[in-house]
């Protein structure tokens, strides 16, 4: 099988300042079809300039991209929204989730658009459920986004990520807005969802987040500095349980001196 | 499908506001509401001007004499003293189709009796005159052609009259003076309220033209000549006939009369209501404006807003076609809803002030479709700007924007 994403020498080159920005300067990658990818790199290295490209938001000044054997530059507007609607999966920094929403109308929103679009109501509503239980998130389907934690906002998003079934779930970012106990039970959903034999590229600023992941790759100054795979991988499962019992021997060890 | 997602979007989009959309679809309401009522009191003046013409009489044609020009000075219409009663017997005579006619003579007078006395218009008429007129006697009967034959001194009297001059007996039977002459009373005739012009029609006398010619105007010429057309398509032809028969009459001198259908005052008496309605309109359609402008800003603020949004929905595979008609869909919704609840109102405010004024109101309802119609196209276009400019925006910037 091919990679699903082949990138070859790609540059992004901003020439909306004063003086152009070379933020990428010749990237060359492949993804295969199961991969768990963590992005890292100092700020302004490049990440999310890169993430943009990969999830076909942003054209790439120079290079070739294709993404499930599609050549990315032959594309219009309106082909590339389709590619992004049927082929990727995004979840945004910051949740980016409609407020006044609920929770299963933010997950239908992919849904509204592209090839999914001939699907009725009720299947759409049972599809976006489906995606809502999958992130354990079924039983608050019709909270709005400000009735819900940071963890579980970021859970819809996966949600909205996933509902048509995407080659490849772009994360920027992810954790960026979450505490570290939050962020092992987003890492969590990833890992599962890996599991099942999902691709994910996600950009993090945290090591020891991107140690959930399967390869990292470290961007600086717009070049892959770093490709390798991750040795000795966190297992969020396992993280879980071994923080859920220090608490409880915290609790256990506290309670008496109270 | 594609318009059901589209449409289901923006109903979302709008429910999620709802106090917004309220507020946008308010200057709707309020243009549409105001439309609807100015046009409805419009209408209303309209109608009854149309039903005092009507009052009138039906399919009445009347014969005014023409103007007279004495030493280089011309007078108007009704100036001419060249109308008589021949010309009236021989219009009975001749022309065909005729239901009734009446001579009229229009005087003031003082008049005396119960020992009240009272200035009111003496009019001399035919025993047709409450026919043509459509104008029947509330007691008592019209005097008849045998009275007018023997210059009979007997009247029937209006509705003010009566009660002026006999406030608490019955007139029928009783004397009336007119300039000391004593008249009978046949007859109280039904109110008909308040002329084109204003004045109180049932503040009348009336006797027989002859007696008035000898008895107490001593003219000899007549104010005016009723006709009545037996049917509406006869009142062209017996119109044209008429003129004929008078020119005819003449001999060769300049005409000087002036035939006039109850169809041309019509037109006249109601141009100036028409008139105040397309005032009214005018008026109240810049309050549609108004409502129009006042959902583009609404929907200008909104774009900028919800960039983020709209930046969501372009990175997860909408079109700028999905963005813009759903923008343009939020526009319509609001501003056709705003367009229906005004016509609501509007309907009940008119409704309101009939009741409480007393104005006469026709809704029109012509005007509630060009208000639901007119208000639908204010919300394309007062929507299509804002829609094009969210369908224009780039994913990335837009879900970048704080
Ligand atoms: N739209 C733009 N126009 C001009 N320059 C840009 C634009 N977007 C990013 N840049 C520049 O490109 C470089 C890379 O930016 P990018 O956002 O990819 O960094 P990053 O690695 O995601 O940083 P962070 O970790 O802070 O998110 C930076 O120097 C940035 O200033
Ligand atoms: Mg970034």
């Amino acid at each position: 099988m091919p990679p699903v994403v082949q990138i070859k020498d790609i540059h992004k080159i901003y020439e909306s300042g004063e003086v152009p920005v070379h933020a990428v300067r010749g990237v060359s990658l492949d993804i295969q079809r199961g991969e768990f990818i963590a992005l890292m790199g100092a700020s302004g290295s490049g990440k999310s300039t890169l993430m943009n490209m990969l999830g076909c938001l942003d054209r790439q000044t120079k290079g070739s991209y294709l993404l499930d054997g599609i050549d990315i530059d032959k594309l219009d507007r309106n082909e590339l929204a389709d590619l992004r609607n049927q082929k990727l999966g995004f979840v945004f920094q910051g949740f980016n989730l409609l407020a006044r929403t609920t929770a299963l109308e933010n997950v239908e929103l992919p849904m509204l658009y592209g090839r999914h679009r001939k699907a009725s109501a009720d299947e759409i509503r049972e599809r976006a459920m489906h995606c809502l239980e999958i992130v354990g998130l079924a039983n608050r389907a019709d909270h709005m986004p400000n009735q819900l934690s940071g963890g579980q906002q970021q859970r819809v998003a996966i949600a909205r990520g996933l509902v048509n079934q995407p080659q490849v779930l772009l994360a920027d970012e992810p954790t960026g807005n979450l505490d570290s106990k939050t962020s092992i039970e987003v890492m969590g959903v990833f890992q599962k969802l890996n599991d099942q034999g999902i691709t994910i590229v996600m950009v993090t600023h945290e090591l020891d987040v991107a140690r959930y992941c399967k390869r990292n790759l470290i961007l600086r100054d717009g070049v892959v500095v770093r490709d390798a795979p991750v040795e000795d991988r966190s297992i969020a499962a396992a993280e879980m349980q071994r923080i859920q019992a220090a608490e409880t021997a915290a609790k256990l060890t506290a309670n008496p001196a109270a | 499908m594609r318009f059901t997602n589209t449409l289901r979007v923006a109903l979302r989009a709008l429910r999620r506001n709802t106090m917004r959309s309220m507020l946008t679809a308010l200057g709707m309401i309020i243009g549409v509401a105001a439309v609807i009522t100015m046009v409805s009191i419009g209408n209303g003046a309209k109608a009854q001007v149309e039903a005092q013409v009507a009052s009138l009489g039906q399919n009445l044609i009347t014969v005014m004499p023409g103007s007279s020009s004495s030493g280089g000075s011309r007078g108007g219409w009704g100036s001419s003293t060249s109308l008589t009663p021949e010309d009236a017997d021989a219009i009975l005579a001749d022309v065909k189709d005729i239901d009734g006619l009446s001579p009229e003579i229009r005087d003031r007078n003082q008049i005396l009796a119960n020992g009240l006395n009272w200035n009111t218009n003496v009019n001399g008429v035919g025993p047709d005159y409450g026919y043509v007129r459509n104008w029947p006697m509330a007691s008592g009967s019209m005097f008849t052609d045998q009275d007018v034959k023997s210059l009979a001194k007997v009247c029937v009297i209006g509705k003010t009259v009566a009660d002026q001059v006999f406030p608490n007996e019955d007139p029928v039977g009783q004397t009336l003076r007119i300039r000391n002459l004593p008249f009978r009373i046949l007859g109280v005739m039904t109110p008909k309220g308040f002329s084109i012009f204003g004045s109180d029609e049932d503040d009348v006398v009336l006797i027989p033209y002859t007696s008035h010619m000898k008895r107490v105007s001593r003219r000899t010429n007549i104010s005016m000549i009723r006709i009545q057309a037996d049917l509406p398509e006869n009142i062209a032809s017996v119109k044209l006939a008429v003129e004929d028969l008078l020119t005819q009459r003449r001999r060769g001198r300049e005409p000087d009369f002036a035939v006039r259908t109850q169809e041309e005052l019509a037109t006249a008496a109601t141009a100036t209501a028409k008139t105040m309605t397309g005032l009214l309109a005018g008026i109240a359609g810049v309050s549609l404006i108004v409502g129009g402008i006042g959902i583009m800003n609404i929907m200008l603020v909104s774009v900028t807003e919800r960039t983020r949004e709209i930046g969501i929905r372009l990175a997860i595979g909408a079109h700028g076609r999905d963005v813009l008609t759903q923008f343009l869909i939020e526009a319509i919704l609001l501003s056709s809803l705003g367009g229906l609840i005004g016509v609501g109102i509007g309907i009940g405010g008119s409704q309101l002030l009939s009741a409480y004024n007393g104005w006469p109101v026709v809704v029109p309802t012509m005007w509630i479709v060009i208000s639901v119609v007119g208000s639908a196209f204010v919300g394309i276009i007062s929507g299509f700007y804002p829609a094009y400019k969210a369908a224009q925006l780039d994913p990335i910037d837009a879900l970048r924007y704080e």
